[in-house]
């Protein structure tokens, strides 16, 4: 095994700096085109824009590669991924799921900011 | 190596049937699944459950670790086959060591005997495991960039507050000179950018896989988690904690010394207060545009009555609230 390389790096969040083309989300997430397809048309995931068409702000169902997508669409499509593959559930329990969650967690951010109840 | 006793790990049988294995995974999947659960240490659990998983649904497989099992069990150690240290795996680590990588590779006991890339995990569309393995495997020309890697990083409340440092380790598959896999060892000091929230992620261009044929790497994604805070809970980018007052602070108002994650500060306490009151800090919680709240949230500690004088303060205190009916709303 070689020297460690020192490498002095800065992250970019990338819920609030980063775009994704379709093809870079896909790498990003390790989903392929047909996953990434069907979280789309599960309302998972959604392009905010496309560069291409003409309408801006809106995006075309066939055209994938004008998609782009904000960067909360890459842990949102991990997040998917996982539970299909590891709980075996097809992508719309996935959905129902990650729905339940975010309710979950407004529960819970209530709580916590409730504070220490007597 | 350590051996590992699937069959415990799954609560099942050594003679149970397929369909008991699946459903005990899927049991123990549903309860530990880190999207989901909040079960402590619930991603090692579920990465034990799932690698279990994985050994026993497929009869090939079960069949060769059974046989290992029976060897471990008449006492001969476990030998694994030749070369089992050659394999590599890619794990994000902090510099305090307590993040991993989300989709962290199976156990060493588990390549040794199945080799990497086996199974679902593997597949085409499969995030996880082997996907390094296959592209390298096929040997095309095609220039190809480098696969994308996930790791996670806790940080302490403080860093998203003042911007941090980390130096993490990270260990890479590369090539040497005659096309073998070798692990090479990385350090990255990675600045933790001001006003980071929990579970936000990092991009590092760049730091991911090396590309194939000239093409560019790919890229690191950092996960960010906070370290649990004694005193402070998060609310996206507001700060909230408990700020314990006497009851006569409570009604008569006080000005009291607070904690912050920037330092003390005297804060105000209305007089007339109640229990769970909430004083807000405008722009002291995480930075941001704009930036989060701090929220202090009011905590009445009774003292109890020790001496004889406490006993008559407690007394006097009957007396001057006669009329005080904390039932009130009880009687309809």
């Amino acid at each position: 095994m070689d020297e460690p390389q020192h490498t002095a790096l800065s992250g970019v969040v990338v819920e609030e700096h980063v775009f994704f083309t379709f093809t870079a989300l896909c790498r990003a997430s390790g989903a392929d085109a047909a996953q990434l397809q069907a979280m789309v048309g599960e309302g998972l995931i959604a392009p905010t824009m496309s560069s291409g068409a003409a309408g801006a702000g809106r995006y075309s169902a066939d055209s994938p590669a004008d998609w782009q997508f904000s960067g909360d669409a890459l842990p949102r499509a991990r997040t998917a991924l996982r539970l299909t593959r590891d709980l075996e559930l097809p992508l719309s329990g996935a959905a129902l799921v990650m729905d339940l969650l975010a309710e979950i967690e407004s529960l819970r951010s209530r709580l916590r900011t409730a504070g220490r109840l007597p | 190596m350590e051996f590992k006793d699937y069959y415990a790990t799954l609560g099942v049988e050594r003679t149970a049937t397929q369909d008991e294995v699946k459903r005990a995974y899927r049991k123990l999947a549903r309860k530990y699944h880190p999207d989901v659960s909040k079960e402590p240490n619930a991603e090692a659990r579920f990465k034990n459950v799932a690698e279990a998983h994985e050994a026993l649904i497929d009869p090939e497989r079960r069949a060769a670790y059974d046989d290992i099992a029976r060897r471990q069990a008449s006492g001969q150690p476990f030998e694994p086959p030749p070369g089992w240290d050659s394999g590599f795996e890619f794990s994000g680590r902090g510099g305090d060591g307590r993040a991993g990588s989300p989709d962290a590779d199976f156990s060493d006991f588990f390549e040794s005997l199945f080799g990497r890339g086996g199974g679902p995990r593997g597949g085409p569309g499969g995030p996880g495991r082997g996907r390094e393995d296959m592209r390298r495997g096929g040997g095309s020309a095609r220039p190809e960039q480098g696969g994308d890697h996930h790791a996670k990083v806790s940080i302490d409340l403080l860093d998203s507050y003042q911007g941090a440092r980390r130096t993490m380790t990270l260990r890479m598959p590369v090539e040497d000179g005659q096309g073998r896999l070798m692990l090479q060892e990385r350090q990255l000091e990675v600045t933790i950018p001001k006003g980071v929230r929990e579970g936000q992620h990092l991009r590092l261009a760049a730091q991911g896989a090396p590309g194939h044929g000239g093409a560019a790497a790919g890229d690191l994604y950092l996960e960010i988690q906070f370290l649990p805070h004694p005193l402070y809970r998060l609310n996206g980018r507001d700060v909230i904690f408990d700020l314990p007052v006497s009851p006569w602070e409570a009604a008569l108002g006080a000005t009291v010394t607070a904690p912050t994650p920037e330092g003390p500060v005297q804060l105000g306490v209305p007089a007339g207060s109640s229990q769970g009151r909430k004083l807000r800090l405008k722009g002291k919680g995480l930075p941001g545009n704009p930036p989060g709240d701090l929220y202090a949230v009011l905590f009445i500690v009774l003292p109890a009555a020790a001496t004889e004088a406490q006993r008559a303060a407690y007394q006097a205190l009957a007396q001057a609230f006669a009329d005080h009916e904390p039932r009130a709303s009880l009687n309809g």
